[in-house]
């Protein structure tokens, strides 16, 4: 191993690199612009049309009602419900979104009340509409206040306290420090995009590199240099890296940016902030820095054996390849492979545990889960650690062999 | 200089099973002079070079070039091989700088030899109006000449030459040819792969005829001229391999 040679090889690799459209895009341009884009975009997108929907004030229908002008009168009175005559067709009327809900009373309904019956009303709606299932909401906020001051009045004509029908009350409070809500609410998620983001870091110059240069007919110039096939790998292994490590770090670079200036536009009420939009974005600034700095560094050393892993996978996979777009269509199918891991690693209830500390990428996300959230359980660490390192060390070997094998470089 | 001893290559193939794409070749080329392989597609000629130029091990036989084995100091050999064929390109996103820099550096030389090695190169090859540009913009004049440049970045004191005209025009392809002679007069040993015969006649001053792997005749164009009773090449080409197909 010449490690001059190692070098040379790399930077003209990381030259050639920086001058690659395909490679640029995935390794600085999207990981940079994901986090601006979900929370800007996709984020203010959202924010903008539940607060719309929550503005608008719903046409809704009653049907029945005639002997009971009082419930309907309060219900007419109620100003976060706009009520409309009832179309004759009123059920296509809700899945036409002309209208958004309908509240049906029964006959009798106020003289039922009186008598202590128990009549059922029916509420309408268009399920999984966002803005039916508002009006829906609504109605029946609506009824469940006339329940109550039923029940209420019901009590006071015999004489017993409000009591009888609730007997107690309860609240919620967080007992849990910032960082571990924090970790928690993030801990899932930045791993699992980190993982992606490391991935298709690797992918493009892994390609590029290999598969590419096959194609263009550079390998075989290269492999006629003096220089030994174990350096050649290595300098073009630790651009591939480069590129990995590179998505990462520009993802995480953006993610502070994004929720520094967006945490400081939506405090200053700058532009026109949504209530709703505000309020997600409050959330997020005040979550955002609780994350433990030390969970951060934690994360970003546990990934580097990943990305070493993830370099070697992309690199060995894409050097079997012929072509450019052989490699492709290895390496997009196993983005899946390297996703599923990430997102059961997500999933509630899956805590970390000697066996699963052994199962490469889902160990990854789990312990990061943790360390985000301020838990550090060393022995797991060391155990995720020192395991990503051996498969990252065989994946590299396999790389440096798949090099040596004429069949693979010469495969025509 | 380069000898080739039984000079052997198999590859395996999963529906033909074995495959001799190199069988026993030998042969002996020296420096100051044009070593021509001639044979049609297929014949073995690019497997051959491309185990002298230690791309390929073999699977038997051995070669030593320049004075180095192939098999073991397959380093030294390349560090004395200027490999130059259809197959190896230039990377398109670097200039011809950048490119034969990267050789030099590659090949062992320091940055002010590399500096004055490429100076004298582009004198020589008339590069200097292009040698900033990037080579993915090159026409195939340009390109073959930066090829060229690079082979010889390192001075190697062999040349390899695996069909380096295929599919050039004419004028690029005369380029070529004085160019490989320029080696030759330099003193460089030169082997120099074709299936086109009027390359041979102009340039090799020793031809081997390779067929199915196998060298199946060799010697000065006078030579096989007189042994075969023909004076056009390509009728003393079809009849050795035809000799050689009814074996």
């Amino acid at each position: 191993m010449n490690w001059h040679n190692i070098v040379t090889v790399y930077l003209k690799e990381l030259k050639d690199s920086l001058r690659d459209r395909r490679t640029l895009m995935s390794t600085i341009i999207i990981p940079t612009l994901v986090m601006p884009l979900l929370t800007f975009g996709i984020g203010k997108v959202m924010a903008t049309v539940i607060s719309r929907a929550q503005e608008e004030i719903p046409a809704v229908a009653i049907l029945g009602g005639a002997d009971s002008p009082g419930v309907v009168a309060a219900f007419k009175q109620s100003p976060k419900v706009h009520v409309v005559a009832t179309p004759t067709d009123w059920k296509q009327a809700i899945s036409d979104k002309k209208l958004r809900a309908a509240l049906e009373l029964p006959a009798g309904f106020e003289a039922g009340l009186r008598a202590g019956a128990a009549p059922a009303v029916h509420v309408y709606n268009y399920d999984g509409e966002l803005k039916s299932d508002m009006a829906a909401r609504t109605v029946e906020k609506f009824l469940t206040d006339l329940r109550e001051q039923t029940v209420g009045a019901r009590l006071s004509e015999r004489g017993l306290p409000k009591t009888m029908a609730r007997p107690f009350e309860f609240t919620r409070e967080n007992v849990a420090p910032p960082e571990k809500v924090g970790g928690n609410l993030f801990g899932g998620f930045v791993p699992y995009l980190i993982i992606i983001l490391c991935f298709s870091g690797a992918m493009y110059p892994a390609m590029d590199l290999t598969a590419g240069e096959k194609e263009r007919g550079t390998m075989e110039t290269l492999l006629c240099s003096p220089v030994a096939r174990v350096d050649i790998v290595l300098g073009k292994f630790f651009m591939v890296l480069t590129g990995s490590l590179s998505a990462m770090c520009f993802m995480l670079l953006s993610m502070g940016t994004t929720a520094a200036v967006g945490g400081s536009l939506m405090m200053s009420g700058g532009g026109a902030p949504v209530k709703a939009g505000a309020k997600a974005a409050r959330a997020a600034v005040e979550v955002m820095p609780t994350i433990d700095p030390l969970g951060l560094v934690g994360v970003l050393a546990m990934v580097l054996p990943v990305a070493v892993l993830f370099a070697a996978v992309a690199f060995t996979v894409s050097l079997f390849a012929k072509s450019y777009k052989e490699a492709q269509s290895y390496l997009a199918p196993m983005m899946i492979v390297v996703i599923m891991p990430a997102v059961v690693g997500m999933l509630p209830g899956i805590d970390l545990n000697a066996r699963l500390a052994l199962v490469p990428l889902l160990n990854l996300s789990l312990v990061c889960k943790e360390m985000l959230s301020g838990v550090w359980h060393w022995n797991y660490i060391a155990l995720i650690f020192g395991s990503s390192c051996v498969y990252a060390a065989v994946a590299l070997a396999l790389a440096v062999q798949m090099f040596k094998r004429e069949d693979v470089i010469f495969r025509a | 200089m380069i000898i080739a001893h039984q000079l052997t290559k198999t590859f395996k193939d999963k529906k033909r099973g074995e495959i001799r794409a190199v069988d026993q070749v030998s042969f002996r080329a020296e420096p100051g002079r044009i070593y021509g392989l001639l044979g049609a597609n297929g014949a073995g000629k690019t497997t051959t070079l491309r185990m002298l130029a230690t791309l390929l091990q073999p699977t038997a036989g051995s070669a030593t070039v320049a004075g180095f084995d192939v098999a073991r100091e397959s380093a030294q050999v390349r560090a004395n091989v200027g490999f130059l064929a259809a197959s190896t390109a230039l990377y398109g996103r670097l200039t011809a700088r950048e490119m034969i820099t990267y050789f030099g550096q590659l090949n062992g030389l320091a940055a002010p030899e590399i500096k004055a090695r490429l100076k004298r190169l582009s004198a020589e090859l008339d590069m200097d109006e292009f040698l900033d540009r990037r080579c993915d913009k090159f026409s195939t004049g340009m390109k073959q000449k930066t090829s060229i440049a690079r082979t010889l970045i390192h001075d190697p004191a062999v040349m390899i030459f695996d069909e380096p005209t295929l599919g050039l025009d004419v004028m690029t392809a005369r380029a070529i040819v004085r160019f490989v002679r320029e080696c030759r007069d330099r003193g460089k040993t030169v082997i120099y792969s074709t299936h086109v015969m009027s390359e041979v006649e102009k340039l090799c001053d020793t031809v081997g005829i390779i067929h199915n792997g196998r060298l199946c005749a060799e010697g000065t164009l006078a030579e096989l001229r007189a042994r075969h009773g023909e004076q056009d090449l390509e009728e003393i080409f079809v009849k050795i391999v035809g000799a050689e197909d009814k074996k």
